[in-house]
C-alpha cells in the first residue's frame, strides 16, 4: 500500500540503561497527571509518614555543659562568636565555655554569693558580672597572660545589684536593684538613676534595635520601660504577679514578652500596654527566664517546672517542651544567635545544650536529602488541619508530675469559667460582662 | 457609579495579584511584540521615550528571544489541577493574601511541568494512510513489514494447547502471566522472551493477576487463591478466598480486589496478608469485573445490566448505573477515570462518564456480543467479537464508524490487555497467546519512579519499599479521590453537638431531621384549601339547588293565584 506511514514504540535500551556500572541510574520522568493517579490519598499518606518520622527523629537533647559546683544562675551569650558561653553559678563562680567542644575553657570565682547578672558588650571583647556582694566587675574575654583573668574594672554600687544589660553600641549599661541606675564604662559613679516607687527591680534588659529603650521587671509587679536620654522612667504597667523576666524581640523592637509568676508569659506593644498582644499559656508552674530566637519569631522560656517550652511570638501555646528526667528547676534559658540551638541552666549545676527544632538534622545536607525535607514540611503544612496528622504532630510526651499539674489547672479554668458563666445566667443581663482573657491579667497602665 | 465602588470593594485584596494574572495570561498565551527604532543615545530620546511610556498605546520596545518562551494551553490544561481558590468569601486580607500566594504556586508547578514536557524523549506511535484508504484493512504482516526489527519481535504467537489463556502484563508491562482453563500457569519477560517459571497446577484456573513486583504471582484456582514466587513456587494458599472468579490488582493499595462464585467480594491486602473488606455484593454469580484506575473502586456488571461501584469499607455500592438492559458481557475504565465502555449480549456497546455518572455519550451497535473491552493509555478501546479483536480510537468523545484496526484469529478470545507503555495487544486465546502491533496505543514516555520498563534488581527492591511506605489505607477507596483534600463542612448536627460540649453555652433547641414537607404545603394551607373546597361545594350545590328550585318554577307554574289561599293548594313531589 502506498503512503502507508507506521510508527511504534520502540525504545533503545541504550537510552534507558547506565552505560557502567560506576555510573548512577538513568531515571525519565513524565510529569503527566494521569501517570501519577491518585495522587490526593498519596500525598496525605507520605504527609502522614512525615509527621511520624518527625517525631521518631525528634531527640532534641545535645549534651550538658558540666563543670559548676553550685546551681547556674545566670547565663550569657557572645555577641559574635557562637561557640562562647558564659555562666555564673550560686557560688560566685564564672564559668566560660566552648560549645563547639563542649569544654570549660575558663573558670575564677568572681563574685561573694551569687552571681546574679552577667552581660557582654557589643564588641564581645569584654563581659561584666553583678552579684550579691554589691560589685560590677569587668573581665576580658580572652586570657593571653595571667594580668588578664584578674578584672579589669571592678564598681561599687552603694545598694544591690541584681540584673545588668549593656547597650547596642554606646559604652553605656544599666543595672538594676532597688532602682535602675546607668552607667558609664569610665565612671565609677552612675550616670543616671531612675526611680519609680520602693521596691526593688530584678531585671533589666535594653532594647537592641531601639537602642535607647529599656525595661525593667519590679517586685512590686510592675514592669517599667525608660528612655536613657530621659531623666525620668516613662510607663509601668502592673501585672497581677511579679515578672521574672522581659525579653525584647530583636526584629520588632515594639515587642516585648515577660515571663511571669503566674505561670503564663505575656507579650506586649510598647504603645499599648493596657492590654497585652497575647498569652502564652502551657507552664505549670512560674516562668523563671526567657530568651528570643534571632528570628523574633519564637521565644524560649524556661520554668520552675522542670520543663523547657518554646513558643511561637503569635500563638498562645506552645509548639515544643523539653525536658529530662534530671533536669532540676530552670533558673536561665538561652537562644543561640545562629537560631540553631537552645541552652538552659538549671538549678541542678548543669547547662544543657539543645536544638531549638527537636527533629532537625544537624550538620551539612546533601541537596537530594534537603528537597526531601522541604518537600515533607510542605507536606505537613498542607495537610497540619487532618485530624490524625495533627494529633500525631502536637504529640509530646510529659512528665508525670506535669499532665498532673496540667490536669489540675484545666480544670482550675474550667471551674472559674463556670462560675462566670453560672453568675452570668443568673444575674441582670449586662451585670456581668464578658471580659475576654487578655484584659484580665493587667492591673494598671501608669504614665 | 455604585456597581463601580462595589467593584473596587470586592477587588480590594486582589487587585496587584489579577494584574500579575493578566501579565501572566498574556505570557502564556501569545507573545507580545513590540518594535521600536531605537535613536543613538541622548538626554533628548530617552526624555522622549520616557513621556511616551505614559501612553501605553504608543510605547513601542523591541523584544527579541527575550522572555522565557510560551506554554501550549494544551500542556497546561494537561497539568491543571482545576480552577483554584478565587479568594472571595475569605474573611480576613492577611488568609486572602497567603491563599493568593499559595495560589500562585500552584501556577508556577503547573507551568514548570508543561514546560518540563519539552523534555520528553519518546514520540507515540501512529498509523497513517492515503485519504482513500482505511487504517482498518491493514494488516499484522504489513504492519511488520514496515517497523523496525526490535518492535517487529513483539509480534508473536504462542501456541499452547492447554485451552483458553488468560493473559495480564505486570504494571511496567514488562512482564506476561498466562494462565490457561486447563492449569498451565507461565511468567516470562516477554520483551527478552526470558521464561521465569512455567508449572501445571493441576486445577482449572479461572483468573491471574501479577502482584506489586514480578517476583510475586497470584492465580485464582479451583478451590483457593494461591500465591507463587516467579519460580514457580508456591509461598501461600489463601483459604479464606475461595472460587473466586475474577481479580484484580490495586497498586497503590496494596490490596487483591476479588470476587467469587458466590458473590463475595474481598480485599486482600497483601503487604500484611489480611483481608481488608470481605462480603456478599447481592449481584449474585458475576465475572464482568475491572478497576478504575483513577480512584481505585471496582467496577462489578451483573447479570440485569447494572455496573456498580464497590469500596472494601462500604457494604454498598458507592454507585450504580443501568446500563443494558441484558446481562453484561465486558467493562472497560479508561486511564483517567472519565469514560467508561460497556457491552451487553445485547451486542451494544456503549461509552458512559463516569465522574458525573453521566450517559451514555456513545452508543454503538457491534456484530456479535463482545467478550473482553480494555482501554490502552491512549485511549484505545480494544472489543473481542468472537475470533476477531477490533480497536478503536477516538471512541468517548466522537462516534467512531470504523474501527481502527481489525485483527482476524481463528481461535477464540479469552481476554485481552493492552501492554503499558508499546504499543502492543496481548490477546489470550484458546490456542495460547497472541501478541500484535497498535501503533499508537501506548504511552512513549514512562515515568521512573512510577513503573520503569528497565529497573534491574536493587531499582525494583528500592521502589518496592517506597511503595510499601506510600500505601494508601483502604478506607481512603471513595468514588473522589480528592475528597481528603477537600475542606470539610462540619453539619449543623455536628456543630451542635460541638456546641453541647462547651460548658455553659446553652444550645437551642433545633431539630435536625429534616422535614418532611406534606406535598409543598403548611397545615394551615392546607386546612384553608379545604375549607375553600368546602365553601365552593357549598356555593356549587346552593347554586344547583337554585337552579332546579328554579326549574320546578319554570316546569309547574301555578296556574292561578288564589292569593292567601294559595297554601290549601297541593305540593307537586319533588323529582328524583
Amino acid at each position: 500500500m502506498s503512503g502507508l506511514k507506521i510508527k511504534v514504540i520502540s525504545r533503545n535500551p541504550e537510552d534507558y540503561l547506565r552505560a557502567t556500572k560506576k555510573d548512577i541510574h538513568k531515571i525519565q520522568r513524565n510529569y503527566d497527571p494521569t501517570l501519577h493517579p491518585l495522587e490526593a490519598p498519596r500525598e496525605y499518606v507520605r504527609a502522614l509518614n512525615a509527621v511520624k518520622l518527625e517525631r521518631v527523629f525528634a531527640k532534641p537533647f545535645l549534651g550538658s555543659l558540666d563543670g559548676h559546683s553550685d546551681g547556674v544562675s545566670s547565663l550569657a551569650k557572645h555577641p559574635q562568636r557562637l561557640a562562647v558561653l558564659a555562666s555564673g553559678a550560686f557560688d560566685g563562680e564564672i564559668r566560660l565555655w566552648d560549645l563547639a567542644s563542649r569544654k570549660c575553657t575558663r573558670n575564677f570565682v568572681a563574685h561573694e554569693g551569687w552571681v546574679r547578672s552577667i552581660c557582654f558588650t557589643p564588641d564581645g571583647e569584654t563581659f561584666s558580672s553583678v552579684g550579691d556582694d554589691k560589685t560590677i566587675k569587668t573581665w576580658k574575654s580572652e586570657v593571653h597572660d595571667v594580668e588578664d583573668e584578674e578584672p579589669i574594672n571592678t564598681l561599687l554600687s552603694m545598694s544591690v545589684v541584681s540584673g545588668i544589660s549593656h547597650h547596642r553600641n554606646k559604652p553605656i549599661f544599666a543595672t538594676c536593684g532597688e532602682n535602675c541606675q546607668l552607667w558609664e564604662n569610665t565612671r565609677n559613679e552612675p550616670v543616671k538613676v531612675f526611680k519609680w516607687g520602693v521596691d526593688s527591680l530584678h531585671h533589666v534588659a535594653f532594647n537592641q534595635v531601639e537602642t535607647n529603650l529599656l525595661a525593667s521587671c519590679a517586685s512590686d509587679r510592675s514592669i517599667i520601660l525608660y528612655d536613657c536620654r530621659e531623666t525620668g522612667p516613662l510607663r509601668k504597667v502592673v501585672l497581677e504577679l511579679r515578672s521574672n523576666a522581659l525579653a525584647w524581640n530583636p526584629m520588632e523592637a515594639f515587642m516585648f514578652t515577660v515571663a511571669n509568676e503566674d505561670y503564663n508569659l505575656y507579650t506586649f506593644d510598647v504603645r499599648k500596654l493596657k492590654q497585652p498582644v497575647n498569652i502564652h499559656l502551657d507552664h505549670t508552674s512560674a516562668v523563671v527566664d526567657l530568651d528570643y530566637a534571632p528570628t523574633g519569631r519564637e521565644f524560649v522560656a524556661g520554668s520552675y517546672d522542670k520543663t523547657v517550652r518554646i513558643f511561637e511570638t503569635l500563638k498562645g501555646h506552645s509548639r515544643d517542651v523539653y525536658h529530662t528526667k534530671r533536669m532540676q528547676r530552670l533558673t536561665c534559658v538561652k537562644w543561640s544567635l545562629d537560631n540553631k540551638y537552645i541552652l538552659s541552666g538549671s538549678d541542678e549545676m548543669n547547662i544543657r545544650m539543645w536544638k531549638a527544632r527537636a527533629s532537625e538534622k544537624l550538620g551539612v545536607l546533601k541537596p537530594r536529602e534537603r528537597t526531601a525535607l522541604n518537600y515533607a514540611d510542605a507536606l505537613k503544612e498542607k495537610f497540619a488541619s487532618h485530624p490524625q496528622i495533627k494529633r500525631i504532630a502536637r504529640h509530646r510526651h510529659v512528665p508525670k508530675h506535669i499532665l498532673n499539674a496540667q490536669k489540675e489547672l484545666r480544670t482550675i479554668r474550667e471551674k472559674a469559667k463556670r462560675k462566670d458563666a453560672n453568675r452570668r445566667v443568673h444575674s441582670k443581663p449586662g451585670a456581668v460582662p464578658h471580659v475576654p482573657e487578655r484584659q484580665k491579667h493587667v492591673v494598671k497602665e501608669d504614665e | 457609579m455604585k456597581v463601580k465602588s462595589e467593584e473596587i470593594k470586592k477587588l480590594r485584596y486582589f487587585e496587584k495579584t489579577k494584574e500579575k494574572n493578566s501579565k501572566l495570561i498574556k505570557n502564556t498565551d501569545e507573545v507580545e511584540e513590540y518594535h521600536v527604532k531605537l535613536k543613538p543615545h541622548s538626554k533628548w530620546t530617552k526624555k522622549k521615550l520616557e513621556i511616551k511610556d505614559s501612553k501605553p498605546q504608543k510605547v513601542i520596545v523591541k523584544k527579541k528571544n527575550s522572555g522565557k518562551s510560551p506554554i501550549s494551553l494544551k500542556n497546561l490544561e494537561k497539568h491543571s489541577r482545576g480552577d483554584g481558590i478565587s479568594g472571595k468569601g475569605v474573611k480576613h486580607p492577611l488568609y486572602a493574601a497567603k491563599l493568593q500566594k499559595k495560589e500562585l504556586k500552584y501556577r508556577f508547578a503547573q507551568n514548570q511541568a508543561a514546560r518540563a514536557d519539552i523534555l520528553l524523549t519518546e514520540n507515540a506511535g501512529y498509523l497513517e494512510v492515503d485519504e482513500d484508504h482505511r487504517t482498518t484493512c491493514i494488516t499484522q504482516k504489513e504492519i511488520v513489514k514496515n517497523v523496525d526489527i526490535t518492535a517487529a519481535t513483539k509480534t508473536f504467537n504462542l501456541n499452547l494447547d492447554f485451552g483458553p489463556y488468560r493473559a495480564k502484563y505486570s504494571k511496567n508491562g514488562r512482564h506476561l502471566l498466562l494462565g490457561s482453563k486447563k492449569g498451565h500457569l507461565a511468567a516470562f519477560d516477554w520483551v527478552t522472551k526470558k521464561l521465569h517459571c512455567e508449572i501445571n497446577v493441576m486445577e482449572s484456573i479461572h483468573d491471574v493477576s501479577w502482584l506489586h513486583v514480578e517476583t510475586m504471582i497470584a492465580a485464582a484456582q479451583k478451590e483457593w487463591l494461591y500465591i507463587y514466587d516467579n519460580t514457580g513456587m508456591e509461598l501461600h494458599c489463601m483459604k479464606k478466598m475461595d472460587k473466586i472468579l475474577r481479580m484484580e490488582f490495586l497498586p497503590y493499595h496494596f490490596l487483591l480486589a476479588a470476587v467469587n462464585e458466590y458473590g463475595f467480594m474481598s480485599w486482600l491486602d497483601i503487604s500484611i496478608g489480611e483481608i481488608a473488606g470481605h462480603y456478599n455484593n447481592h449481584l449474585g454469580r458475576t465475572s464482568v469485573m475491572t478497576h478504575n484506575p483513577y480512584n481505585a473502586t471496582i467496577c462489578l456488571g451483573n447479570s440485569q445490566g447494572v455496573v456498580s461501584m464497590w469500596s472494601p469499607t462500604v457494604k454498598k455500592p458507592l454507585a450504580k448505573i443501568l446500563c443494558h438492559k441484558t446481562p453484561l458481557s465486558a467493562i472497560a475504565v479508561d486511564q483517567k477515570g472519565t469514560y467508561m465502555a460497556t457491552t451487553g449480549v445485547d451486542k451494544s456497546l456503549k461509552i458512559w462518564d463516569i465522574r458525573n455518572m453521566d450517559g451514555p455519550l456513545q452508543h454503538y451497535r457491534l456484530r456479535s456480543s463482545a467478550v473482553d473491552l480494555d482501554f490502552s493509555q491512549k485511549d484505545m478501546l480494544a472489543v473481542g467479537l468472537g475470533e476477531v479483536v477490533e480497536i478503536y480510537s477516538d471512541t468517548c468523545t466522537k462516534t467512531a464508524d470504523k474501527p481502527y484496526l481489525r485483527h482476524k484469529m481463528a481461535k477464540s478470545i479469552c481476554n485481552f490487555k493492552f501492554c503499558p507503555y508499546e504499543d502492543v495487544l496481548g490477546i489470550g486465546n484458546s490456542g495460547g497467546f497472541t501478541s500484535i502491533l497498535v501503533p499508537g496505543s501506548g504511552e512513549p514516555n514512562f515515568d521512573a519512579y512510577e513503573s520503569n520498563p528497565y529497573q534491574n534488581k536493587a531499582q525494583r527492591k528500592e521502589a518496592e519499599v517506597k511503595a510499601l511506605l506510600e500505601k494508601i489505607p483502604a478506607d481512603l477507596i471513595a468514588l473522589d479521590p480528592f475528597e481528603v483534600v477537600k475542606v470539610d463542612v462540619p453539619t449543623l448536627q455536628d456543630k451542635l453537638e460541638a456546641k453541647t460540649e462547651l460548658p455553659h453555652v446553652r444550645r437551642k433547641k433545633i431539630d435536625v431531621k429534616a422535614k418532611r414537607k406534606n406535598k409543598g404545603l403548611t397545615n394551615i394551607a392546607r386546612k384553608k384549601i379545604i375549607k375553600d373546597k368546602a365553601r365552593k361545594d357549598q356555593i356549587m350545590e346552593s347554586i344547583k339547588t337554585r337552579a332546579t328550585s328554579n326549574e320546578t318554577k319554570d316546569g309547574q307554574k301555578p296556574s292561578k293565584s288564589f292569593g292567601v289561599l294559595d297554601r290549601f293548594v297541593s305540593k307537586p313531589k319533588p323529582n328524583k
